[in-house]
């Protein structure tokens, strides 16, 4: 989790210094419970992360290289200039590339656990993550009503960080807490302190398990504040200040680390060395993103079907 | 005899036979066989391979990506081609941008049973290939016969990029053929269903059959129709439509689909564009009202191109 918010932080300066073309999107705040997540999976599991997951990426195994790349726009990366920021995956590795648009993946993964059953690939699970505004979609509901009737070893989390952009709980959904939804799909439904890594670790991994273990789709709710804009253009003047006040608007790095020191685990100057090695690693990637070509207009195949002679040219170009 | 309906379901019994990547996936589809009985049977004789799904069409579409993705070649059935439109996110942009994106292709097939039907009405007789066209990484097939029916099915299934299989309503048990075909023209190549030297009239799916009619009554005057059935509409089999407006310099086309954008506006642009010099008559061409599709039998054979309305065109086209 600290290489993720170390990784961000040096894109949000890239960002700052006109180095980054398109959106970047942070974490920040959100590393705990998106950690947990990707430490959870197993090798031949499914997570389709979305924008706040930079941890969970780590973690499943996703390299630095193809965050820099993507980000930096190099022609090597994974989505080669097609796709950019947190728009990338790599499928065959059981990492979804996200679409934009909220809800999506979900029914993706579903499909992706599904597969599983047909070819006899048992103890496989698969994860989602989502946000509070993204719990008010149709695809979410279609989706989560989908695994449940399948019985899909699907885990949903969604993180709650009070915003959905600007738009507070309040202008989202009207029910007390968002994991009651889960008894309306007949899933498990799981509450965690999305500030607290030690919990999330032991709610995650639950609900893992049991999803492994071939009890249905399980829904996950974290509850955190997000600790920077929507994306690195937004000021978030809009968050109110209460919530920087009450404790689910700590920031889970620090409280990890008081966790770690308060037990004894590591000290001080053992922290200030792996920020230290996580700068490190960082700034290699982006170095070396920044030597990779750009794509080029004239090396690009212009060919969205797999099936190249069925493609159409441009008609009326001579 | 077997009906365009039965070539749809035995082409599915044959990819399930011969492909175990193969399953199906739609509302009903499963022991009842489906709306329309596209499913019959299939169900018992390919256990869990025929499924049921909830009415979800965006996660029903959202499940058959992942499930490509993962390896397997999923057929979706639409209840009605209407309802797909909730599935349109999953389709145009998660599916048809799956492989440009990724690299990775993305084999799904979706039906829509599409087209008017008397009674059928708004909600239930859409005609949407222009609208999935209109997106790359798509296929979009609109099978006008019984031998094409089943043949494009399984060349659909046997793809590795999504296609769009607009199969028609009407012709579902209207048209029969002797038998099933062993080979068949490969997607992307227009059929000339008839030929001629007076007009060119291209067009696809139902329509064929109101130009194929049209054309024989055109032919007690002692004119000759040329009908081009394009079988898929992207992609578009331009030089086919060229190469037949070089030999009559006249062109019609016909679509049962509404006239903004679409096919027809396609074909007569492509033609425009590249064979100009070809043409002795403004092109033309003839769609639905730009209305939604009618309940009642009385206006829905008036919203639509019919065989005598399309002799009429003919007759405008050939200056008669
Ligand atoms: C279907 C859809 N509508 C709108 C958007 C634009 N949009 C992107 S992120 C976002 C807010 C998402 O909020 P939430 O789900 O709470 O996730 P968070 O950003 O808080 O992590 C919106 C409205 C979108 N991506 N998809
Ligand atoms: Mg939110």
């Amino acid at each position: 989790m600290l290489l993720a918010r170390v990784a961000e932080e040096k894109i949000a300066s890239l960002f700052r210094g006109g180095r980054i073309t398109g959106g970047v999107f942070l974490g920040k705040g959100q590393e705990a419970i998106s950690v947990a997540t990707g430490i959870a999976l197993k090798e031949g599991d499914i997570f389709a992360p979305l924008i706040r997951d930079q941890a969970g990426r780590l973690a499943f195994g996703e390299s630095l290289l193809d965050f820099t790349l993507t980000y930096l726009g190099a022609r090597s990366g994974p989505m080669r200039g097609r796709d950019g920021n947190v728009h990338r995956g790599r499928p065959r590795d059981g990492l979804l590339p996200m679409i934009s648009h909220l809800g999506a993946m979900v029914s993706v993964v579903n499909g992706m656990l599904l597969a599983h059953r047909f070819q006899g690939k048992t103890g496989t699970v698969g994860a989602a993550s989502l946000g509070d505004g993204a719990t008010s979609t149709g695809a979410f509901h279609e989706s989560l009503n989908q695994a449940a009737v399948e019985k899909l070893p699907l885990v949903l989390v969604v993180t709650n960080n009070q915003y959905a952009y600007s738009t507070p709980n309040d202008r989202q959904f009207a029910c007390a807490d968002l994991v009651d939804k889960a008894i309306g799909y007949g899933v498990n439904g799981h509450s965690v302190d999305g500030t607290d890594l030690a919990a999330c670790l032991q709610v995650i991994g639950d609900a893992v398990r049991t999803a492994r273990e071939g009890n249905g789709p399980q829904l996950v709710v974290a509850s955190n504040l997000r600790l920077a804009g929507h994306g690195e253009h937004d000021d978030s003047h809009y968050i109110s200040s209460h919530f920087k006040k009450l404790p689910l608007g700590r920031d889970c790095i620090e409280v990890a680390q008081s966790h770690l020191l308060r037990n004894g685990w590591a000290d001080a100057p053992s922290l200030e060395v792996w920020a230290r090695e996580c700068a490190v690693q960082v700034d290699e990637a982006v170095a070396f993103a920044l030597r990779e070509p750009a794509p080029d207009p004239a090396l690009e195949e212009w060919c969205a079907l797999s099936h190249r002679h069925l493609a159409e040219g441009n008609p009326g170009k001579p | 005899m077997i009906t365009y309906l039965e070539a749809i379901r035995e082409a599915q019994r044959k990819a399930l036979e011969n492909d175990p990547r193969v399953y199906l996936y739609g509302q009903d589809i499963g022991l009842f066989g489906g709306a329309f009985k596209a499913t019959k049977s299939l169900a018992q004789s390919f256990p869990g391979r025929v499924i049921d799904s909830p009415i979800c069409e965006d996660a029903m579409m959202g499940s058959a990506i992942g499930a490509a993705l993962q390896g397997m070649r999923p057929v979706i059935e639409m209840q009605f081609a209407d309802f797909s439109t909730v599935g349109f996110n999953q389709i145009v942009n998660q599916a048809a941008t799956m492989f440009w994106r990724t690299g990775e292709s993305c084999p799904i097939t979706v039906r829509l049973p599409s087209g008017g039907t008397p009674g059928s009405g708004p909600f239930h007789s859409q005609n949407l290939e222009a609208l999935y066209a209109h997106y790359p990484g798509l296929i979009i097939l609109t099978p006008a016969t019984v031998e094409d029916a089943y043949s494009m099915l399984l060349e659909a299934i046997a793809l590795d990029d999504p296609v769009i299989f607009c199969e028609h309503k009407y012709l579902y048990y209207h048209l029969k053929a002797e038998s099933l075909p062993e080979t068949a023209l490969p997607v992307g190549k227009a059929r000339i269903a008839r030929t001629g030297r007076d007009a060119t009239v291209v067009t696809y799916s139902a329509m064929l059959h109101e130009a194929l009619a049209a054309a024989e009554e055109l032919a007690t005057q002692g004119w000759e129709i040329e009908i081009i059935d394009l079988r898929s509409i992207k992609p578009l089999d331009t030089d086919t439509v060229l190469a037949s407006v070089a030999r009559t310099g006249r062109i019609l086309a016909v679509g049962e689909a509404w006239p903004w954008g679409g096919v027809t506006a396609e074909v007569l642009a492509r033609v425009a564009t590249d064979g100009f010099n070809l043409l002795d008559a403004p092109p033309m061409r003839l769609n639905s009202k730009d209305t939604p599709v009618p309940f009642h039998p009385n206006l829905w054979g008036t919203h639509r191109p019919t065989a005598s309305t399309i002799a009429n065109a003919l007759r405008d086209l050939l200056r008669l």
